[in-house]
């Protein structure tokens, strides 16, 4: 099943990828097989079988609720492109 | 045409941790920012959540306080979105299989009635960051402490039809998540907040009406008001030959108006799907029975004994057991004293007015609940009247102390010597022979008149009772 141009389009931008218009119809190709192969798993029998929520059999583990974490903003904030006061600072998110 | 609102809350209750929901690092309020922030709550690469588990706990317990089933199989699932206070591009929550699935709480109604409200499911999910736009020269500062601070998030069924019921339900749950200790509840801080969803139909309409959705109400106060605006916007909007559109909004307080924040039609488009770096979450037997032996008495079940062993007045109950510090407080001091209805008119009437007075918690109040016991069996020894003691309360909490030393210093001891009192009786019954004539002459009310002026010349000191009875003795003959 093949995705249109603007579902293309769409599933970029819930990504944040910035797509050339001369790349989708390579895209379009992609995704597609990913569809298809979907669609293949459609066709098996699950009628008894527990939905899985994990490949691995096991269960979470839980950890005590202790504080074992210490302060490493200085190192930490060595990465960021743009501090302030503590803060991280980025373009601005609201009007 | 008759309108009928229909109303669902979204709550979130930060849960009452010392650690957060996937990591080590501090949930505490208040810290510089980013000085909580560790790996995890920054979404560095290569980092993996594991689960805490006193999280676990709070929500089973929650789950059985409101009678829901606790899933003893549940998932986690990332939420995508992209926002700066959210590092890694998803929110880890839950969709399909939550922790808490129905439950119920029951409301009281103005008119006194009962309404059962039916809850849809209790998740567990982490709080994004925060974001600050105030002095930031047109730009915006993260600071992801709070990131990652475990959530409850508690969805009611749409079945609250009034702004008033609406911050009905929230005050139960908000005293719930108090009483079995899970949340501290602080709006202010931002540990307990709502997220109100809300539609009109016309009366005997059976479909939903389009739904907004409003955000972060903080006060109880501010979400009767959000939700009676955004009824009243809906009506008209729909009256004018208009449409509601599905949208998120906000209420401003200072314009008192809701506003639209954003089309959910695109940002709704979450793409949930289970989190392969968290395993499912099994609870056995055991786990389940711990949980539920760590169930405190919850508020109505306190309240019912409250009304039977105490013999107290359901308005009273109420007041008493709206905290579990407050009903703690009421029975360490009944315990003591053992008159429950002289406890319970301290504790609701000079202790309440006091620590509303000061801004204060019960927890933190100036005078300890064996203090307040102590005062009250001065008045039950005699020792001093209701009415001093209330001044001796004043000086308690004002310079600390207990009541004895107060009592001593002050010479607030009450005169119980007959003798004294007699003097003091026959001067005011020489003082004011017209009152004295016109008692004789059967007019009763005057006896207030006269023992009035007793405890004025003993300073308040004279006991009440006693002077009545020489005051009566010697008007007699």
């Amino acid at each position: 099943m093949a995705l249109s141009k603007q579902e293309i389009e769409y599933i970029a931008h819930l990504a944040r990828l910035e797509i050339d218009q001369g790349e989708i119809p390579d895209y379009e190709a992609k995704l597609g097989k990913i569809i298809d192969f979907i669609n293949d798993l459609e066709h098996a029998d699950t009628a008894d079988l527990l939905p899985m929520a994990h490949p691995l059999a096991m269960n979470q583990r839980l950890r005590a609720d202790e504080v074992t974490e210490t302060d490493e903003r200085d190192y930490l904030q060595a990465n960021a492109s743009k501090i302030s006061g503590g803060l991280y600072v980025v373009p601005r998110v609201i009007e | 045409m008759q309108w009928e609102t229909v109303i669902g809350l979204e709550i979130h209750a930060q849960l009452a941790t010392h650690s957060k929901i996937f990591s080590g690092a501090s949930t505490a309020y208040g810290a510089e920012p980013n000085t909580q922030a560790c790996l995890v709550s920054l979404g560095y690469p290569g980092v993996l959540p594991v689960l805490n588990r006193e999280v676990v706990v709070m929500a089973a317990r929650f789950g059985m306080a409101i009678g829901a089933n606790v899933s003893q199989r549940s998932v986690f699932a990332r939420k995508n979105y992209f926002y700066p206070d959210l590092p890694k591009g998803y929110q880890i929550s839950q969709l399909e299989l939550p922790i808490v699935e129905g439950g119920h709480i029951d409301i009281v109604l103005e008119d006194g009635t009962e309404k059962r409200i039916n809850l849809t499911r209790a998740h567990l999910e982490e709080d994004a960051g925060k974001s600050m736009h105030e002095n930031m020269e047109g730009q915006t500062g993260i600071d992801l402490n709070r990131a990652g601070t475990p959530l409850l998030e508690i969805v009611s069924e749409p079945e609250l039809s009034s702004a008033k019921e609406a911050v009905a339900y929230m005050r139960r749950i908000h005293q719930l998540v108090r009483y079995i200790g899970i949340s501290d509840g602080n709006m202010q801080e931002g540990s307990f907040r709502c997220d109100a969803n809300v539609s009109v139909r016309p009366v005997a309409q059976a479909e939903l009406g389009t739904r907004a959705e409003l955000k972060n109400l903080n006060s109880f106060r501010f979400i009767e008001k959000a939700i009676n605006l955004e009824v009243e916007r809906q009506i008209e909007l729909i009256e004018d030959g208009g449409k509601v559109v599905q949208e998120t909004r906000l209420y401003d307080s200072d314009r008192d108006e809701t506003r639209s924040m954003r089309s959910k039609e695109e940002a709704n488009d979450y793409r949930y799907f289970p989190d392969p770096d968290l395993l499912p979450v099994v609870l056995d037997d055991e786990f389940l029975q711990a949980a539920r032996e760590s169930l405190p008495e919850l508020p109505q079940a306190k309240a019912q004994r409250f009304m039977s062993e105490y013999s107290l007045k359901a308005a009273d109950v109420e007041l008493l057991t709206a905290a579990r510090a407050t009903a703690d407080y009421f029975e360490a001091v009944t315990a003591e004293i053992d008159d429950p209805k002289m406890a319970a008119n301290w504790v609701s009437g000079e202790l309440s007015a006091a620590l509303n007075r000061d801004n204060l918690e019960i927890e933190v109040s100036k005078i300890d609940a064996a203090s307040l016991a102590g005062l009250l069996k001065r008045i039950q020894d005699n020792t001093i009247s209701g009415k001093i003691a209330k001044d001796v309360f004043a000086a308690m909490w004002e310079e600390g102390g207990d009541a004895d030393s107060i009592i001593d210093s002050k010479g607030l001891k009450q005169i119980t010597d007959t003798g004294a009192l007699e003097t003091i009786v026959d001067q005011v019954i020489a003082d004011n022979p017209d009152q004295v004539e016109q008692f004789r002459a059967g007019k009763e009310k005057v006896l207030g008149f006269l023992v009035g002026q007793i405890m004025k010349a003993s300073q308040g000191k004279a006991n009440p009772g006693q002077v009545n009875q020489i005051l009566r003795t010697k008007l007699s003959t």
